[in-house]
């Protein structure tokens, strides 16, 4: 498909997203931000079905896997928590579950539009580990590239798979153009026909789960190398870093432009994948010489900042300073007045 | 020699129909004699190939790799989404799930509900011991009234809950809905036949399967026998719909 201009909500990018990875089926539960997402897939003519709840959207797509169907969902806040659930047995049974969560004010039902406060549900839900694969767009191009991902590296690497956005993305409607350039992984049935496979989430021996939690510890560490990506913005000469991830990275960005004209030496660090996180490119950052401030700027109470400075060389945690905003949306005018207050 | 050790010792001697892991089932259990079965029939339909058997957690998790088809766990009360995902996405094949009464009739209610009243074309054998088994016999939507358990030792004060006389009023026609017991094994054949057949028909089936478990009734023996026949009387045997 050629490049062209095209004008288009977040939620109708996700969906051509998800049609252009070759989805075949999408089961789900109406929940704002997210429902147009749903609405917009089943309006083009796809395959779907609107479940009793969450949870059962969420094991439809466990047995759609098993069976070789590239199929997903998309949920926010309270229907996130009911699909891990399932995507706990995703994580169990290595399932290629993808997931489009569009984050809300939390905790409980919360607000309907805008947070930042799923970034540990969706890494670290459930009962398990975290072997999961969470990207987190920046603008509706990156939505589209990155729910393509999201489908390639559930089938190639065998983990739940999340696309970490919000209801300001879902809802924007901006000119964008589609790079349909990605070649798809294909699906394949995990249960094949006549194989007598036997798939157990449930083991008797302590010996043998701490043998599964393993192998995909290794597959995990092992593929994070690939998976893993982040992005980073006038750093280097920076005294102040920020690190901002999705929307609000978007307006870090403008707010950098900004205090760049009046001489202020501001960079970013953006963490495109959240987990696996990218500690490597965050510590060669972190550790230039010139760098005086570290601020996390996010919207929640430090979940961000909690995973960053999990990640960060010890040398450099002391410097951080969390500026939260949580359930709240982050102007740009908000990024400069912390850049002015900081640098004056 | 009771009708259930009866169909047990014929199990040990029938190498065809289920696959040789160590015994997982309590002795006495009734959930082999089922397994059995439901092997021998797919067999001899040739269906063995295309068949996938779901498994909710509970005493139907030991179900795993006990027969040469297609096996996989599932969660507590999560059988019935599962399978139905998996067959809208691959409708040629022929889509089992196994799970208890707690996981059919408390928790996984909501979907057992959907699932039948959306007329899903698998099928869903649920049995009923009337307690939940593996967790030591806690007290379930089908234990008895006074029926003593781990966590109504004074007896339950409730009725039991009657699920295929509720799910008669939801489905839609061609579905299958039965009850029978694993001590009357010709019927038990014959309704696992029904609702293999209506699956293949493209309609919903559920056929509740009155099962040993002297594990947590306490029984031994004739008094196994005599537990599941006051079962039987109280929970209407036959075709419901």
């Amino acid at each position: 498909m050629p490049k062209t201009d095209q004008f288009l909500t977040g939620a109708e990018v996700a969906v051509q997203a998800a049609m252009d990875a070759g989805a075949g089926a999408m089961y789900g539960y109406p929940i704002t931000p997210t429902t147009e997402i749903f609405s917009g897939w089943i309006k083009r003519g796809n395959k779907y079905l609107q479940t009793e709840d969450e949870i059962a959207a969420g094991f439809a797509i466990c047995g759609a896997v098993l069976a070789g169907q590239k199929a997903f969902t998309a949920t926010a806040g309270p229907g996130h928590i009911l699909m891990q659930d399932s995507l706990s047995m995703a994580e169990g049974m290595r399932l290629p579950f993808v997931t489009i969560v569009g984050q809300r004010g939390g905790p409980s039902s919360g607000t309907v539009i805008y947070s930042q406060q799923e970034v540990f549900l969706a890494c670290f839900g459930g009962n398990g580990e975290g072997f999961r694969i969470v990207y987190s767009p920046s603008g509706l191009e990156e939505l589209y590239s990155l729910t393509r991902k999201a489908f390639n590296s559930a089938w190639k690497y065998r983990f739940p798979t999340f696309v970490l956005t919000d209801g300001y993305t879902l809802k924007m409607r901006g000119i964008v153009n589609l790079e349909n350039t990605t070649k798809n992984i294909d699906a394949y049935p995990l249960v094949p026909e006549g194989k007598n496979v036997h798939l157990p989430n449930i083991y008797t021996f302590e010996e043998d789960l701490n043998k599964v939690i393993k192998d995909a510890q290794a597959d995990f560490n092992k593929f994070a190398k690939e998976i893993v990506e982040s992005a980073e913005y006038q750093t280097k000469d920076a005294e102040i870093l920020l690190i901002a991830h999705g929307i609000v990275a978007a307006s870090a960005t403008e707010a950098i432009d900004e205090a760049r004209k009046k001489g202020i030496k501001v960079g970013m660090f953006r963490p495109i994948t959240l987990r696996p996180f990218d500690a490597k490119k965050l510590n060669s950052i972190a550790g230039q010489k010139k760098l005086k401030k570290i601020a996390v700027i996010e919207s929640s109470a430090g979940q961000l900042e909690r995973l960053v400075k999990e990640n960060m060389d010890p040398e450099n945690i002391l410097s951080i300073r969390g500026v939260q905003f949580p359930a709240l949306g982050i102007e740009t005018q908000d990024i400069i007045n912390f850049i002015n207050n900081v640098s004056s | 020699m009771s009708i259930g050790t009866e169909i047990l010792h014929f199990i040990q001697n029938d190498k065809k129909y289920m696959t040789y892991v160590p015994a997982k089932f309590c002795p006495g259990c009734g959930y082999p004699i089922i397994l059995m079965l439901l092997g021998k029939l797919l067999a001899e339909k040739k269906l063995d190939p295309k068949a996938v058997l779901g498994l909710d957690i509970g005493c139907s998790l030991l179900a795993i790799n006990s027969l040469p088809i297609n096996t996989f766990h599932t969660h507590h009360g999560r059988v019935t989404p599962t399978m139905m995902g998996f067959k809208r996405a691959r409708p040629n094949s022929i889509c089992i799930g196994l799970t208890g009464d707690g996981g059919g009739y408390a928790i996984g209610l909501q979907s057992l509900m959907h699932a039948a009243r959306r007329d899903e074309p698998i099928t869903i054998f649920l049995i009923n011991n009337s307690v939940y088994a593996m967790t030591g016999g806690q007290t379930a939507p089908t234990t008895l009234k006074n029926q003593k358990t781990d966590t109504n030792p004074d007896g339950s004060k409730e009725e039991p809950f009657f699920g295929l006389e509720l799910l008669k009023n939801v489905v839609k026609n061609g579905s299958f809905l039965a009850r029978t017991a694993v001590n009357d094994p010709k019927q038990l054949q014959e309704f696992l036949a029904k609702a293999i057949e209506t699956q293949q028909a493209g309609h919903f089936a559920l056929v509740e399967i009155l099962s040993f478990c002297p594990t947590n009734w306490k029984t031994w023996g004739q008094s196994t026998i005599d537990f599941l026949n006051n079962l039987k009387k109280e929970f209407k045997m036959g075709e419901v719909k």
